[in-house]
């Protein structure tokens, strides 16, 4: 079995009176997308900031295609490619003239890092906007040129921190799509998100984490699994105390209660005629049902389930760096 | 051990198993991209270049007319010959450093960095980039000065080495003040509070000098500050160099008596002690 590209054992960092990292274990195989799912605070960011060497873990190691990401940081950086969370291209520069910098700086010859650009800039739809000062980018243009930004040297090993965050639903399946382009090129990608569906579309394996820990790890399905097979979704036609009794049976788990006592979500088992039965216990007791749906778990389920919290709420820890 | 040999110490750490050679072309490359964008920011904002396109005419002008008709100068001569020099050095005192300090003040507190120390290069070519585009603009003010110097009547009484030599000892000392600029940009938070600081440190230095004024009958402590003063060996050094008149010859102290080779023991020394200190702060300024 050959180790893994991405590595992380253990990892701590702590900023300030934050503990961002609290023991945080991460691999990710060639070719695969590793997604690192948690809210705001969670650590994400710094996890990232630790496997790209700019920021020294406490305690911990981690390694990036075999190289210890703190003792042997050059070898890390000539095979890897960052697209951090703000955006790290010069505003002052056109978009061509950040993609020839950063292509100079990363050892390219001035004739080929001109080349690299101009290839990076037609695949990502720049052509246009290629000799415009990025200043004058839309939030979506500016996400596409850091990431061309970090493909420049064609790296093995990519680093997306929150790529689409803050993107329009179209942009953001523009990125999906180069996304997955990358990964058929064999790419080996860390990609970190607050989108559970991000994460549901892209990753072979998700790592969720919250206040600096990993608390679920495996595939998309896996994470799924541990909800309950199905879900079931109530929305009864007044507040019951007595619903969440009368539907025991056919629950896995305890149910989650909202909206004042109104809506329940269920984990349960494959049953035929699942919702019919519901509708039927909770008539024995005399409650109406305006609403009930039968689905497959997303990962929000999974989220609540694993967090006690919504993965679109903040932890309590401060998003770190 | 030359400035560069410090600059890598801090790349040494780095495994790096290039020639020493072939790391050094691959520095100076590094921080030759960098000046390269540095100046993208001038085009693209010629304002920036004010302190020395505007401010050197403006200042030779204003000084030569205003002081040349009260100024006698001890042991004689004209005022605008004596002024020259010295506004040239006051001129670059005052922005080679500001210029550094802005504008690593601003690199260091924005993304671009961030994006820069994930790449395969030198990060001390950072600061050593930002300093190379702050010499092109104190050559480019040094030709202001003495343009404006020409119109207004300034002479050199030298050859073209001697006026060449006075440009030269002129541009070392404000490229050495860059590095200084380097550390406060480096020091402090921002590229605002780089500008206010900068100047508090930089405005007293210019003036407690022999740049616009003999400072012959200055009152003994303030004299003795004003000749051991690195501005008033760098004015005294372009005054003897191009012929021009100066009275800080007759001052007894060691400086004044040798201002060139003052002026050059000046700027190795600033530059040296600035170079490491600028090398570690931006060490301290991007490690967590």
């Amino acid at each position: 079995m050959t180790a893994p590209v991405i590595e992380a054992v253990r990892l701590t960092k702590r900023y300030d009176d934050t503990q961002a990292l609290a023991g945080v274990d991460l691999y990710a195989d060639k070719g695969t997308l590793l997604g690192v799912l948690g809210p705001n605070g969670a650590g994400k960011s710094t996890a990232v900031r630790v496997l790209t060497t700019l920021a020294r873990p406490d305690s911990g190691c981690a390694r990036v295609a075999g190289f210890d990401v703190v003792t042997q940081a050059a070898e890390v950086r000539r095979r890897i490619g960052v697209t951090a969370q703000d955006a790290t291209v010069d505003i002052a520069l056109t978009g061509r003239q950040n993609l020839v910098m950063i292509g100079e700086l990363s050892r390219l010859a001035r004739t080929d890092a001109k080349r690299r650009a101009g290839d990076l800039l037609s695949r990502f739809d720049l052509v246009d906007a290629a000799d415009r000062v990025v200043k004058g980018y839309s939030g979506g243009m500016r996400r596409r040129l850091d990431l061309a930004a970090s493909l420049v040297t064609n790296p093995p090993i990519l680093f997306l921190d929150e790529p689409t965050t803050g993107l329009d639903p179209t942009s953001r399946a523009a990125m999906w799509d180069v996304i997955r382009g990358l990964l058929d090129g064999g790419v080996t990608v860390l990609l970190t998100t607050q989108y559970l569906d991000e994460a549901d579309q892209l990753a072979h394996r998700i790592a969720v984490i919250d206040h600096g820990r990993v608390i679920a790890d495996g595939t998309p399905a896996e994470l799924k699994a541990q909800t309950g097979r199905q879900r079931v979704d109530v929305r009864l036609s007044r507040p019951a105390a007595g619903a969440a009794d009368a539907l025991a049976a056919f629950v896995t788990a305890p149910p989650i209660i909202g909206d004042g006592g109104r809506t329940l979500s269920l984990a349960v088992d494959d049953a035929p005629g699942l919702g019919s039965r519901v509708v039927e216990a909770l008539g024995t007791i005399g409650v109406g049902v305006d609403e009930v749906t039968v689905h497959r778990p997303s990962l929000d389920d999974v989220f609540f389930h694993l967090t006690g919290h919504a993965a679109g709420e903040a932890g309590t820890g401060e998003e770190a760096a | 051990m030359t400035a560069v040999d410090v600059l890598e110490s801090a790349a040494a750490l780095e495994t790096d198993r290039a020639p020493s050679a072939s790391r050094l072309a691959e520095w100076i490359r590094d921080a030759w991209v960098l000046t390269r964008r540095n100046l993208v920011h001038v085009r693209r904002e010629p304002a920036q270049l004010s302190d020395v396109t505007v401010q050197p005419i403006l200042f030779t002008l204003l000084f030569t007319q205003l002081f040349g008709a009260a100024m006698v100068l001890p042991g004689g001569g004209s005022y605008i010959d004596f002024a020259v020099g010295g506004l040239l050095i006051m001129n670059l005192v005052t922005s080679a450093p500001m210029g550094t300090a802005v504008g690593l003040g601003s690199d260091i507190s924005t993304g671009i960095i961030d994006r820069f120390r994930t790449l395969a290069m030198k990060r001390s070519a950072i600061v050593a980039g930002r300093t190379f585009s702050d010499l092109l603009a104190s050559i480019m003010c040094a030709f202001f000065v003495a343009a404006a110097g020409l119109v207004v009547g300034w002479r050199p009484d030298t050859g073209a080495m001697g006026l060449l030599a006075g440009f030269g000892v002129a541009l070392l000392f404000g490229y050495s003040l860059s590095w200084f600029g380097a550390c406060i940009g480096l020091a402090v938070r921002g590229p605002e509070s780089a500008q206010s600081i900068g100047l508090i440190i930089l405005f007293p230095l210019a003036f407690v000098s022999n740049a616009f004024v003999p400072t012959n009958n200055l009152p003994t402590w303030l004299g003795t500050i004003a000749a051991w003063n690195p501005v008033s060996a760098a004015g005294a050094a372009v005054r003897e160099l191009w012929g021009n008149p100066n009275p800080s010859s007759t001052i007894s102290a060691w400086p004044m008596q040798h201002p060139v080779a003052a002026a050059l023991i000046w700027s190795v020394v600033i530059l040296a002690i600035c170079a490491v200190t600028a090398t570690w702060l931006f060490k301290r300024r991007t490690t967590e």
